[in-house]
């Protein structure tokens, strides 16, 4: 089943002057048709002001479609009477931990969102506990969380949104501001709650290295999706990708570069282990 | 000409429960036209340590001297060693404020002292340094691209002519070809007008490209400090501090240990694929 459906969806940003008359508009949604099945991973990529992350304020009904529409668990975005529901649905992360984190103790923080719905002070310690478990910060609840690195902040932030129970959640940036290790840290999170408990995740990001084990890619461009596929579909289009102001992994780069310099590796290689197993075949054929 | 830095340490909080050393011992001399990376997880000292070489933050024990100067002594300058060495923030566009791009840009000259005329003229160059289309030199600054307001930014610190450029982490937050362009746009200045620049970046593959020297730093303290090569070559011990190696230097270390003749001094695309290509010539 499709937890997510977009059809058609635009989105407008308009400014009006004083008087309230129409100064601009810019289309920053043009008409997006995407289909998200329950359980999978979905990455989305394309370059700042591509319209990434207004699509993914579409999902968390942060934003109101101007046309089309998108449904999010079988729910209209623009039903007012649902958005609640919607935002307990699919969860949201954005780049900076620090400004999504509002409690002194970590366990406070991660219950705030379940609490502010009503849930039961017994659940709420639970969920609490299964949440901080989940991103493996269980060990930190009593800490302040100013004193966590970025990486355990985000991770914090996560296990908040995951406290609400939704089938689905959006990572907006999440590794944008962490050095190698939080990135690490966090993207081996969403991946665990992805597998394990079967959340519905849609990252949005600008490091190609975190979507070669996703489900399912989309590239966006001027508001519209220009690329679509699994990740070694659209990693074996460097030219394309490049014309999108995006990148490939380096690994799948360098393999392209010695494909250009005649050496006949496999398009499309994502990982160290594909372009090592190549090199050593066509090594050992060599003599 | 360099920066010297003698033994210098750094104690944040002093005498409260929250102490913390944020520099240890650090000795480190920074030539003349050097391209330099800094690298280190969050927490490491990395900014501490680039604070300190304008005067922002002053050093609890030791010395940093700037052209053979001791920047602590009572008569030295320090708004004047501010404008010879230049510090772009993270996310430095958060720090535009004008009402055009022009002015934004023509601030640091003006405070400079610089009179009207000259601030205006630095502002062009820098603007022009930078690449911006003079089409849009009196529009708002906000209106911008996320990848053009640090342009900006930078070209704001850039009229104030400095010797020494230290940036940190430029690239956060940057698509790939606004990073690549702006990495490009670095590595030009060093080139053309011989400015030492100081790189912070929590990108290996980055630093592996456009440095010449590589200084790592780990709890307040410098571990290694070396050519690309020499520094990845710890890619083991740079794991365990939370930092990495390209993914092409790891390639090339398995390369080796499946018996292949593989340059593991190889840090970006260009050295391992000419290694690669050899191995099959």
């Amino acid at each position: 089943m499709n937890i997510i459906k977009a059809s058609k969806l635009v989105h407008e940003y308009i400014r009006r002057d004083e008087e309230g008359n129409v100064e601009s508009i810019q289309t920053a949604i043009d008409g997006v048709d995407l289909e998200v099945a329950a359980g999978d991973f979905i990455a989305v990529l394309g370059h700042n002001g591509s319209g990434k992350s207004t699509l993914a304020k579409h999902i968390n009904a942060l934003l109101e479609p101007s046309e089309g529409t998108l449904w999010v668990d079988g729910m209209d975005t623009s039903d007012p009477e649902r958005i609640y529901e919607i935002r307990r649905a699919a969860g949201m992360v954005f780049q900076n931990p620090d400004n999504q984190i509002i409690a002194s103790v970590v366990e406070e923080d991660v219950g705030f969102g379940p609490e502010n719905t009503g849930v039961p002070t017994e659940e709420i310690w639970k969920r609490v506990e299964d949440s901080l478990r989940s991103v493996g910060m269980l060990k930190y609840r009593h800490h302040s969380p100013n004193r966590l690195s970025g990486g355990q902040k985000q991770r914090v932030a996560i296990a908040g949104v995951m406290a609400m129970e939704p089938k689905c959640i959006v990572l907006d940036e999440p590794t944008a501001m962490l050095d190698p290790v939080g990135r690490k840290e966090v993207l081996c999170a969403v991946s665990e709650l992805n597998r394990k408990k079967g959340v519905t995740v849609i990252l949005i990001t600008h490091y190609m290295e975190e979507v070669v084990n996703a489900d399912y890619v989309y590239v966006m461009d001027q508001g519209k999706i220009v690329m679509q596929g699994k990740p070694r579909e659209v990693f074996s289009e460097v030219e394309t990708l490049k014309e999108h102001r995006l990148d490939v992994p380096q690994i799948t780069l360098l393999a392209h570069e010695l494909r250009k310099a005649g050496l006949p590796v496999s398009k499309g290689i994502l990982t160290r282990e594909e372009l090592e197993q190549e090199l050593m075949g066509l090594y050992g054929s060599k003599k | 000409m360099s920066i010297i830095l003698d033994k210098v340490n750094y104690v944040y909080s002093t005498g409260s429960a929250y102490e913390i050393q944020a520099l240890k011992n650090i000795n480190l001399q920074i030539e003349d036209g050097q391209f330099i990376g800094i690298i280190g997880h969050t927490g490491s000292g990395k900014s501490t340590l680039i604070q300190h070489m304008n005067g922002l933050m002053k050093a609890t024990s030791g010395g940093i001297y700037f052209n053979g100067r001791d920047i602590y002594e009572e008569d030295y300058d320090k708004k004047e060693l501010r404008t010879r060495v230049g510090l772009v923030f993270q996310y430095p566009e958060h720090q535009l404020f004008e009402t055009t791009i022009f002015d934004d840009v023509c601030f640091g000259p003006m405070n400079q002292g610089l009179s009207k005329d000259e601030a205006g003229l630095r502002a062009f160059e820098a603007l022009k340094m930078v690449g911006m289309p003079e089409s849009l030199y009196y529009q708002s600054p906000f209106e911008l691209s996320g990848g053009q307001k640090r342009r900006v930014a930078i070209a704001g610190v850039l009229a104030m002519k400095p010797e020494v450029l230290i940036l940190d982490e430029p690239t956060a937050g940057l698509d790939p070809k606004g990073r690549d362009e702006i990495l490009d746009l670095i590595a030009d200045m060093h080139k053309k007008k011989k400015m030492t620049v100081i790189l912070v970046s929590h990108s290996m593959e980055d630093v592996a490209k456009y440095v010449q020297r590589i200084i790592v730093m780990n709890s307040g303290e410098i571990i290694y400090d070396g050519t690309p090569g020499e520094v990845f070559r710890h890619y083991r011990e740079l794991e365990t501090i939370g930092l990495a190696a390209p993914q092409v230097t790891y390639l090339m270390h398995e390369l080796k240990e499946f018996g292949l003749d593989a340059d593991t001094d190889a840090t970006t695309i260009e050295e391992a694929k000419k290694s690669i290509l050899k191995m099959f010539r």
